[in-house]
């Protein structure tokens, strides 16, 4: 069942991200980006990375998906004309993306990976989000703390970058 | 516990996909979803290794500072797409082609 159910959301996964590169409108593009991030919070879940699947659907689906609508719907130059985007470069990317894929797939067929046996004692008997909880504020504090900060800079940088505006074409 | 290799191979996939927008798509807003779709290609590796370490989230740590930079970058990033967007009146970076007034 779950060897099924992971192959779904890989494949899921896998045709939204490559429907983002057919597709020719940008808000059909944003709605596969999010059909896919969705099918990846899936993988997590059966990957028993709960916690961080429950963070990828409220800051992906509940966050960028909002901003990235709000975007399209800003810049469409012509009201009620769904914005379309043209395609170039498309020798060269097929050239990198074919290589690319090519040199990845190589690599990882050619390694195996084992499992670690784990030594700790004291982070075996708690749950993964208690893990996660205590990890963050004991080995993790420090990265934590800075990410925090810089989160902070970000949205005030995001909201002065676009908050005083002024037009060249008025 | 998943198969990892099929977990890389996904990842391989969806990292090359984003590269390819970003490459191939003449809009900002399809560029930036390029790169989302990267950030969560090199997520997706994370997770799958720390299947591999049973009872140690330091895998799933890095996953969710990921999320935080990416959350930031997307957000900076199309505060910069709308401002350009009100001066030049286009989200196609290539037709700008001047940097002051």
């Amino acid at each position: 069942m779950i060897t099924f159910l992971f192959y779904l959301f890989a494949l899921l996964a896998g045709a939204s991200a490559l429907t983002i590169l057919f597709v020719r409108n940008v808000f059909y593009g944003a709605l596969s980006l999010m059909a896919c991030l969705l099918s990846i919070a899936a993988l997590y879940v059966l990957a028993y990375a709960e916690f961080v699947a429950v963070t990828q659907i409220l800051i992906y689906a509940g966050g960028i998906a909002i901003v990235i609508l709000f975007g399209i719907m800003l810049t469409s130059r012509v009201r009620g004309v769904p914005l379309v985007v043209q395609h170039n470069n498309l020798f060269g990317a097929v050239v990198a993306g074919v290589a690319l894929f090519g040199l990845l797939v190589t690599v990882f067929s050619h390694h195996t990976v084992t499992p670690v046996p784990t030594s700790t004692e004291g982070t075996q008997t708690l749950q993964p989000a208690q893990a996660i909880g205590v990890a963050t504020l004991t080995a993790y504090l420090l990265p934590f703390e800075v990410i925090g900060i810089l989160l902070l800079i970000a949205a005030v940088g995001a909201m002065v970058i676009a908050g005083s505006l002024k037009s060249k074409q008025p | 516990m998943l198969p990892v290799h099929h977990l890389l191979y996904l990842g391989a996939l969806l990292f090359t996909t984003g590269l390819m927008i970003t490459i191939i798509k003449r809009n900002a807003i399809m560029v930036l979803l390029g790169l989302e779709l990267m950030l969560n290609a090199a997520n997706l590796n994370l997770i799958a290794f720390n299947q591999q370490t049973p009872g140690s989230p330091d895998g799933q740590m890095f996953a969710l500072f990921v999320i935080v930079v990416a959350v930031s970058e997307v957000a900076v990033g199309l505060a910069i797409v709308l401002r350009v967007y009100r001066y030049f009146q286009t989200a196609v970076p290539d037709e700008i082609r001047e940097l002051k007034d």
